[in-house]
């Protein structure tokens, strides 16, 4: 593996890490407010059982997700030197307001946790309002951050210089809202799923039943809403990239021959040296329709771009329809949520509606990892698009590929204790917060 | 609007060492203590700093953004001549933050509370170390530009004995603040005599340090004496500090908690505004004579003064509750 390799891989690690505790970050401490408010309303000691059960595991994920965010803020410097000296004066400012964001949700968070009986209680509620609030603002910022990547603007490129920096328009460049929108849907219906799904398996194992259907109850609403919504705003940022980036577009479609009423390709294995599709099903004029919303406009194939500006087809490819197929997927499983609330009522009790969550647990999270690679691959070869490629953005330093063997090792190893942390959290939950359990003890 | 960005990265620099430094600091006394005293100082420990470790550490992160925005060149070139002790020093961040919570949360109390402390406790005295280490490596002009192996250009640049001596006084410097804390955090008697014995100790660990930072210093020909003593401020900053020094112990004698915590935030503070005050405005020096001034290598002015802004507004949100943060949870609360 030489150093850009392993630089490259490093970042896909460390912020595939990120990821998953940024989403918690942004979406748990909904779920604990809407919990809160209701035991605050009713006085019911099983909503406060859950809220402190939630921000016990919450606490875990949070410092997980802080400390490797830590990590990212210099690794940023530590693997793309050249890139952050031109870059980081431009697509700064979402950063600096990012530092005021987790600031105060980490002071909000201080509040919440060590709040019970000492605040005030509505006080005690909004400060976990403002953690959520806090955390949505700092991952939509961060995400303005990559768009830059993906549509830089702010700044003129003269003779290789960066002229008339305008930190605020390269904020809001033009892939931030499709971007941010989707990343913020993303998060619930990741988060909305991982949770329903362990509290679903907890009810098939008859463990503390009322408890975990209670909080079955308020993450499968979320992550169900968020699961109709996603593909809607995942169309709005397909028509954008093909606005902006038709090189990733034609990756993610594995398209090489410019055409109009282009097909949509389903499946397939690409092959990028003969520049064709092996297997794979196309639907004639479904990709010009979604790129254009036209099924006779053409859009551009690989075939038109220079080859040394391809991004990895296949990757990309596998990767978009991964996070497609379970995008549907859980559209599936939200329609048929929704059925069992509104119509068909005797579904709720029943164990396979139960078993499909479980199923679903991974999902959302897989797929949120399926659609950075798209983004993040499919922008390669260039780490600012078509300003600067990532070729020249690495660090001189030489043998990356410790610190990357390093790293990966350090976050295998904390995943491994997190899940087990969070498992030994939900063996106790009887004993600490079910207060309907015979072996409660209240602390 | 240059002013405002320096002003608020000296702070927030500052105020790192002041706070996340403590934070390190907990660890640090919980290390040296007495095996049957151990329990006790965790317990005090743990309970001072829980709600507000995250925030502490919040001031790192604004350093470092106020760097790359403001000043990508000195971020890039600490970044990567001084790479290894940075990745050293995020791994002691990770390893702390994760042991220090996973200690707290785990919601089984068992033999793995021995692991989570044995990292805790060590990653604490790690961390502030490199910290020390890379701030050294800013100012030993060590740092050599046109180095073209692998040893002299990203090893030698940090590795010195004058590195190794900043780092340790680092690391004690964080443990003195941290026990010094915590005195105010206690209502028992016995309780403020063991947290004050520890200080005690810190204190001469401190001044042990400092001394090997000016022998390693002359050994290696950096004009550290002539820096620190050469013009007015350094001599007043020095003065204060070592005259405050002397109150605190004072104030430890007469059991003034909230004066001992005051004197030693300010010893800490003069200590900084001596070292990086000569010379000021360069932030890194290199082997070759010349260095990045904060002036020199600032970005662009659009760019200076929308970080500004950026800064006194979220200032204007943070400070008001970071401060009603502390003062809540400063109170003195019964606990077993
Ligand atoms: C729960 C996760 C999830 C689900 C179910 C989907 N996506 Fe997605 N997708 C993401 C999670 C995600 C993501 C991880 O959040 C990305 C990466 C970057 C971004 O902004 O969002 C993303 C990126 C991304 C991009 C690239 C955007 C860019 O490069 O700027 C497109 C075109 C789509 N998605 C389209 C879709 C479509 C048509 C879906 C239909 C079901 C879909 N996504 C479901
Ligand atoms: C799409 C990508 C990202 C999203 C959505 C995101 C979002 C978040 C959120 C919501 C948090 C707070 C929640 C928590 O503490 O668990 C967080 C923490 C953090 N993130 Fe990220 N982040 C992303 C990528 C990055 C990158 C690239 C960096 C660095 C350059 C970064 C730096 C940080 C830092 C320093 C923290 C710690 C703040 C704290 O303690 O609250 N993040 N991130
Ligand atoms: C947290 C969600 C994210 C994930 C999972 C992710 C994933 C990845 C992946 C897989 C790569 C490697 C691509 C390749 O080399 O082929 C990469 C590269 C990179 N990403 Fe992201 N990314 C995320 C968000 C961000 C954000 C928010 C930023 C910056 C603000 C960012 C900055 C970078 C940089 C600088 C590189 C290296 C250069 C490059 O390969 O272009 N990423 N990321």
């Amino acid at each position: 593996m030489d150093d850009l390799m392993a630089a490259r891989s490093q970042m896909a690690v460390s912020l595939g890490f990120h990821i998953i505790f940024a989403c918690v970050g942004m979406v748990m401490p909904f779920f604990m407010a809407i919990s809160h408010f209701i035991y605050l309303k009713t006085g019911k000691p099983i909503y406060k059982g859950l809220t402190k059960a939630w921000s016990k595991g919450v606490a875990i994920l949070f410092a997980t997700g802080a400390v490797s965010g830590t990590m990212l803020s210099f690794e940023l410097g530590l693997l793309w030197p050249t890139f952050m000296q031109h870059a980081g004066p431009i697509f700064g400012m979402p950063f600096s307001l990012e530092g005021t964001a987790f600031f105060i949700e980490a002071i909000a968070l201080g509040f919440f946790l060590y709040g019970w009986d000492r605040l005030k209680p509505w006080f005690h509620w909004v400060t976990g309002l403002i953690v959520g609030l806090s955390g949505l603002a700092s991952g939509i910022l961060v995400v303005a951050a990559n768009a830059w990547m993906n549509s830089p603007a702010g700044f003129d490129f003269i003779d290789g210089e960066y002229r008339n920096i305008d930190p605020i328009k390269a904020m809001f460049n033009d892939a931030w809202f499709s971007q941010a929108l989707h990343m913020t849907l993303a998060a619930f219906v990741a988060t909305g799923f991982a949770v329903s799904g362990v509290h679903a398996f907890m009810i098939l194992k008859g463990k503390n039943i009322t408890f975990h259907a209670t909080a079955f109850r308020i993450s499968a609403l979320c992550a169900c809403i968020a699961a109709l919504l996603q593909p809607i705003s995942g169309d709005i940022s397909a028509k954008d990239v093909a606005k902006r980036q038709p090189a990733k577009l034609a990756a993610m479609e594995a398209h090489f021959e410019t055409a109009a009423n282009a097909p949509f390709l389903i499946g397939g294995i690409p092959d990028e040296e003969t520049a064709s599709v092996r297997y794979g099903i196309k639907i004639p004029g479904l990709l010009s329709f979604l790129a254009h919303g036209d099924s006779d406009k053409p859009v551009t194939g690989l075939n038109d771009i220079p080859k040394e500006n391809w991004p990895p087809v296949a990757i990309t490819h596998y990767a978009f329809q991964l996070m497609i197929t379970l995008g549907m997927l859980l559209v599936a499983l939200a329609l048929i949520y929704f059925s069992a609330l509104f119509k068909w009522k005797s579904w709720l009790g029943s164990k396979w509606l139960l078993r499909l969550f479980v199923i679903a647990t991974p999902m959302g999270y897989i797929a949120v990892e399926a659609g950075w690679v798209v983004t993040e691959v499919g922008r390669q070869p260039w780490i600012i698009y078509e300003v600067m490629r990532t070729a020249d953005a690495v660090t001189p330093m030489p043998g990356i590929v410790y610190s990357f063997y390093l790293f990966t090792a350090v976050f295998l190893s904390l995943s491994a204790i997190v899940v087990f942390l969070l498992y030994r959290q939900m063996k106790m939950v009887g004993k600490l917060y079910d207060t309907t359990d015979p072996e409660y003890k209240s602390n | 609007m240059l002013y405002v960005v320096i002003i608020f990265l000296w702070a927030s620099i500052c105020l790192y060492l002041l706070l996340g430094g403590a934070d390190f600091g907990a660890g640090i006394v919980e290390l040296i203590a007495n095996r049957k005293h151990k329990l006790r100082i965790r317990t005090i420990m743990s309970h001072a700093i829980g709600p507000i470790w995250e925030a502490n550490h919040m001031w790192l992160i604004i350093a470092i953004v106020i760097l790359f925005v403001g000043f990508p060149r000195i971020y890039t070139t600490m970044s990567v001549y001084t790479h290894i002790p940075l990745v050293a020093m995020l791994l002691g961040i990770m390893a702390r933050g994760t042991a220090f919570v996973f200690r707290s949360y785990d919601a089984v109390t068992d033999e793995w509370q021995r692991v989570y402390t044995l990292i805790y406790t060590w990653s604490s005295v790690i961390t502030p170390f490199f910290l020390g280490v890379i701030a050294a490596a800013t100012v030993a002009r060590t740092i050599d530009l046109n180095a073209n192996d692998f040893i002299a250009a990203y090893i030698k640049s940090w590795l010195s004995w004058f590195g190794v001596s900043i780092g340790l006084f680092t690391t004690c410097i964080c443990g003195y603040l941290a026990a010094t804390y915590a005195i105010g955090a206690v209502e028992d008697e016995n309780d403020r005599t063991l947290l004050i014995r520890s200080a005690k100790r810190l204190i001469y660990l401190v001044v042990g340090a400092g001394a090997l930072v000016f022998l390693s210093a002359a050994s290696s020909g950096i004009p550290l004496i002539a820096w620190i003593f050469g013009d007015i401020i350094g001599q007043v900053a020095i003065l204060l500090a070592t005259v405050s020094l002397g109150l605190t112990f004072v104030a430890y004698r007469k059991r003034r908690a909230i004066a001992a915590r005051i004197l030693a935030g300010f010893q800490v503070t003069m200590i900084l505004l001596a070292a990086t005050y000569q010379h000021y405005p360069e932030l890194v020096l290199f082997k070759d004579g010349g260095g990045l001034s904060l002036i020199e290598h600032a970005g662009n002015s659009e760019t200076i003064t929308a970080l500004a802004w950026a800064l006194l507004l979220g200032s204007v949100f943070i400070l008001p509750f970071l401060f009603h943060l502390m003062r809540v949870f400063s109170r003195r609360s019964p606990y077993p």
